[in-house]
């Protein structure tokens, strides 16, 4: 499987979900500069955390622009998988792949630290190997505290587009297990293809033994599973 | 042709002051040039001596440090260090100071600490993968240091995040000493290929000097001479002295430097720190042994109009300036236009050392190289013992009551910012980014793993100021005694050290003699632990309204894991583990903790020091950790015994666990409790392997006592029979964990 990564100015965490796809899980993968426009060799693209282009004016608002974006869109509406971490998960917003928007976190601080999500749906191909309901992840923004207009949120559940919640270690998606403030406790979401995911935590930051934590792997694993 | 549209200013003898430079000092200028100097003259003399950049008061002294090693790649002289880790690898790093900055402007000051010890790492080619953090404040009931302090976090946090380099540890001292002064000191480490290390040389006459990254402004003009005097009641009044600083524009600047040295395109390179162009320029030329000739209408500037003094001396943040072959020029110009950084070329190298700075054709600035690096002038200033340091010396232990509520008395000293859990702080910082931590912030050192082999880095920063200010010789001694012990508690082999020494005024005596003596201190015990000083930064003038702070030599080491996997962490693991004490208990409480926060007195001797039997229990230590019996090891500091067998209880984030303790010591129990007495380590061993473990220990002559068992979720220590503290894990968290919460 061949997993693209790309690289917008700003973005920093690209060598980590690089090393994660290739090093961790032994796939094929590629940097594709922000300035391409052909994505067609690639079987899933990794939009990666970081500041792109500073997250000056507003987190991924710049971003959005970048000529690899319209490719994105083709990619995504041919099918292909699509995964935004972090900022690539606002990135996605911005773009409008996915619907709603970031607020700040609710303490108005930047957050880095463990945090647990429950798994909402194991039908996905981003979650498919998730047997364990609730991973332990960690999240590292300023703005991941998820806003939806009441219509798009009922949607989204109808279509059962909710992939991630936070929740304590016992899966319960409590006010204090929500470390941003989110709607509902939402850490990721999909779009109603289900080829297209943005969640918050980094699942990269947590797939291998010597970090503690290997939560983060299956992630992964259902990708390269998804495409058997 | 460009031609000046300012007029520059006659030197008179008030600007000749407002320079900084005393009467004896323009002399020598004049001696120098075999003339009266132009403005712009004036002022490259005037920021390249002045103590920032020429350490003419610290020179003399800074050469007594210890500085090569079988590790040591590269010594103090460049833009930072470098010691060889195997592998074909270097680990490059350096500790700078950004204190003034930080106190007129927190949030920006902060920040562009960061960005100007990145600059400094990724020069010398190395990828940064880590930085840390030593910070100082007043204390948090003043509502100008919390104003500091929330702002200087969010500033260090606003800048390494966006980057994308880890903040992995460091740490915080409240004092008062520290009112109206905070210290703000940056350390970063980067990895380098062995044979891939760039350095600040402007070396092969007609190669092309390339000025890259932000347009230069005017801010920070004469940063470098705000930070060489004390502050008075009108320093605010500085704060457009203070830079502001460009993340974004830095992170373009790392991937395009890192790019262009690795492609083999640069014969030298440095940043743009204090002093901006005029250092980088003339310090890379005299390494060189060449000249530089600069047209200063080339240099993209934010504003029109600026004259060659300000070009010269702005401190604006986020530019490098590079030597490349002239046939390279254009690949390099094309990378930075890749990452869309404004790139060009401004001069040349030149054979006739001459500094020679021109606008257009006119020339504004001709100065012998080695004249502003070599001829700067080196002071031998006086030197003198405080006359109040005997007085602070003295404390008669009879005459402080034992206070038997000793329950309170932990939790109180669990509570204090100084000792509490700083989660508050570091989970602001982005400390996971690259994916190499192992040890997060919260244990005794950072560990981080090496990519592309089995290796680990342990790094930890350490200082205790009040030590250093009762005895400064014994305080820069413990400062590194104690890093080198924080990075045996990970489980790694202390390598080498760099500094950051803050102090005041250098031109009181009293100040010269806390420097020269801390200076002592440390090169001693570097010596004795084998950890040469391999990189470092002199801030002096750390006074305020005449007020200095307590020298505060900081020492930032790193340590070296051959398997990152058998790293250790400072928590205790499992119901039934051995608690072993290595060391011995000692009645010391003078300069603790306890005796400030208790009885509010700062007075006494610090804890003796005895290099060799420190490096024993060091090395006795990392002996049985080799045989895979170690589970937790804390080195035992502020706070003393109670407070460091309270953390190894609590420190672990998910769970905290009890332990039993029984002391035999017969010494006052408040010194059992809370006394600072060095060389003393807490460990954890399987109780099943004890035996193996005291075999072992037994083979290293040092004292050691099993203390205790792990279990339960109660902290108990019973001393003789005397039940001195019975605390639950739930209430020894709660007064750890709520320090900062409650104050923002």
């Amino acid at each position: 499987m061949k997993f693209g990564i790309i690289v917008f100015p700003g973005s920093n965490c690209d060598h980590d979900c690089y090393h994660a796809a290739r090093h961790v899980l032994n796939q094929d993968a590629e940097f594709i500069w922000h300035k391409e426009n052909k994505l067609s060799s690639f079987d899933v693209i990794i939009i990666p955390g970081g500041f792109s282009y500073g997250d000056y004016l507003r987190t991924g608002a710049i971003a959005k622009f970048s000529p690899v974006m319209k490719a994105v869109r083709k990619f995504a509406k041919d099918g292909g998988l699509v995964i935004g971490i972090c900022n690539g998960f606002q990135i996605l917003l911005e773009a409008g792949l996915l619907p709603g928007a970031m607020l700040r976190n609710r303490t108005l601080k930047f957050i880095c630290r463990d945090i647990y999500v429950r798994v909402e749906s194991i039908n996905t191909p981003f979650t498919n190997k998730c047997g364990k309901k609730v991973l332990r992840i960690p999240i590292a923004h300023a703005e991941g505290n998820y806003f939806a207009d009441p219509k798009t949120l009922s949607h989204l559940k109808e279509n059962q587009q909710i992939i991630f919640r936070y929740s304590n270690e016992s899966g319960e998606t409590t006010d204090s297990a929500n470390p941003n403030g989110s709607m509902e406790n939402i850490a990721g979401i999909c779009n109603e293809n289900g080829n297209v995911l943005g969640m918050m935590p980094h699942p990269e930051r947590c797939a291998e033994a010597i970090l503690g934590n290997e939560d983060g792997r299956l992630i992964f694993e259902s990708i390269v599973n998804s495409r058997r | 042709m460009k031609t000046l549209e300012r007029k520059e200013p006659k030197i008179t003898k008030k600007l000749i002051k407002d320079h900084g430079l005393t009467d004896e000092e323009y002399q020598k200028i004049i001696n120098i040039l075999g003339r009266t100097p132009t403005f712009t003259e004036l002022g490259i003399f005037s920021v390249m001596w002045s103590e920032h950049c020429s350490y003419k008061s610290s020179r003399v002294h800074l050469r007594k440090f210890p500085t090569k090693g079988e590790v040591v790649i590269q010594g103090p002289g460049e833009n930072a260090g470098a010691i060889d880790i195997g592998d074909g690898l270097a680990a490059i790093f350096k500790m700078e100071s950004h204190n003034h900055p930080s106190f007129i402007e927190p949030y920006q000051g902060a920040a562009t600490g960061v960005g100007g010890i990145l600059r400094d790492i990724f020069t010398m080619g190395a990828r940064p993968i880590a930085l840390m953090n030593s910070l100082r404040f007043g204390p948090l009931q003043l509502q100008k240091n919390r104003y500091i302090f929330e702002g200087v976090v969010s500033g260090i946090a606003g800048y390494g995040n966006c980057i994308g380099v880890p903040t992995v540890g460091g740490e915080i001292y409240f004092s008062e000493c520290y009112n109206m002064n905070p210290l703000v000191n940056v350390f970063c480490l980067g990895i380098a290929k062995k044979d891939g290390i760039f350095r600040g040389n402007a070396s092969g006459v007609g190669n092309s000097l390339i000025y890259a990254g932000s347009k230069t402004g005017r801010d920070g003009i004469h940063g470098v001479t705000m930070a060489s005097e004390e502050f008075g009641e009108s320093s605010e009044e500085k704060r457009p002295n203070v830079q502001v600083g460009d993340p974004f524009t830095e992170k373009l600047l790392v991937e395009a430097c890192l790019d262009v040295m690795k492609k083999g395109l640069v014969v030298g390179i440095q940043d743009m720190g204090g002093a901006g162009l005029t250092s980088s320029s003339s310090e890379m030329a005299g390494r060189a042994g060449t000249g530089v000739e600069i047209d200063t209408s080339l240099v993209p500037t934010r504003e029109k109009g600026m004259m060659p003094y300000e070009i010269m001396l702005s401190e604006s943040q986020e530019r490098m300036l590079l030597v490349v072959e002239k046939e390279k020029e254009k690949e390099v110009l094309n990378i930075f236009k890749k990452w869309d950084l404004d790139a060009v070329k401004i001069g040349m190298v030149t054979n006739d050392g001459i500094f020679r700075i021109k606008y257009g054709k006119n020339i504004v600035a001709e100065i012998p190289v080695k004249s502003i690096s070599d001829s700067a002038p080196v002071y031998e200033r006086p030197i003198a013992r405080p006359a109040i340091q005997d007085d602070i010396n003295y404390l008669d232990i009879n005459e402080i009551p034992v206070n038997n509520d000793f329950n309170t008395i932990l939790l109180k000293l669990l509570s204090i910012a100084t000792i509490a859990n700083k989660a508050w702080v570091y989970e602001q910082y982005d400390h996971m980014v690259r994916t190499n931590s192992v040890v997060i912030p919260g244990s005794d050192a950072a560990v981080i793993r090496v990519k592309g082999t089995n290796k680990g880095l342990a790094i930890t920063t350490d200082c205790n100021s009040r030590y250093c200010y009762l005895d400064p010789y014994k305080g820069g001694m413990i400062a590194v005694a104690e890093a080198a012990r924080n990075i045996v508690c990970a489980g790694a082999r202390p390598l080498a050290i760099t500094d950051c020494l803050n102090f005041g005024n250098p031109e009181k005596p009293e100040i010269m003699w806390q420097f020269v003596e801390s200076i002592k201190g440390i090169s001693e015990a570097c010596k004795v632990l084998n950890t040469p000083v391999i990189s470092g930064n002199v801030s002096f003038y750390n006074d305020t309204k005449g007020i200095s702070i307590y020298p505060t030599p900081i020492i930032g080491m790193v340590g070296l894991l051959e398997s990152v996997e058998q790293h250790i962490t400072q928590w205790f693991k499992d119901e039934g583990d051995a608690i072993i004490l290595l060391g011995k208990n000692l009645e010391e409480i003078g300069g603790s903790e306890y005796l400030k926060v208790i009885h509010n007195i700062e007075r006494g001797k610090p804890p003796e020091i005895n290099l060799n039997f420190e490096l024993q229990i060091q090395k006795a230590l990392l002996d049985i950790h080799k045989k895979g019996l170690i589970k937790s090891a804390h080195d035992c500091s502020e706070g003393g015994l109670s407070a460091t067998i309270a953390e190894c209880c609590i420190s672990n984030k998910d769970k905290g666990i009890g332990a039993a303790i029984d002391l035999s010591d017969i010494i006052r129990k408040d010194a059992l409790l809370f006394g600072e007495t060095q060389s003393r380590i807490i460990i954890t061993v399987p109780a099943d392997r004890l035996d193996i473990v005291k075999d072992a220990l037994n083979n290293h002559t040092i004292p050691y006592n099993i203390i205790g068992k792990v279990g339960g979720m109660r902290l108990t220590i019973n001393n003789n029979n005397d039940r001195l503290i019975d605390l639950s894990v739930e209430d020894l968290n709660k007064a750890w964990r709520g320090a900062f919460e409650a104050n923002f």
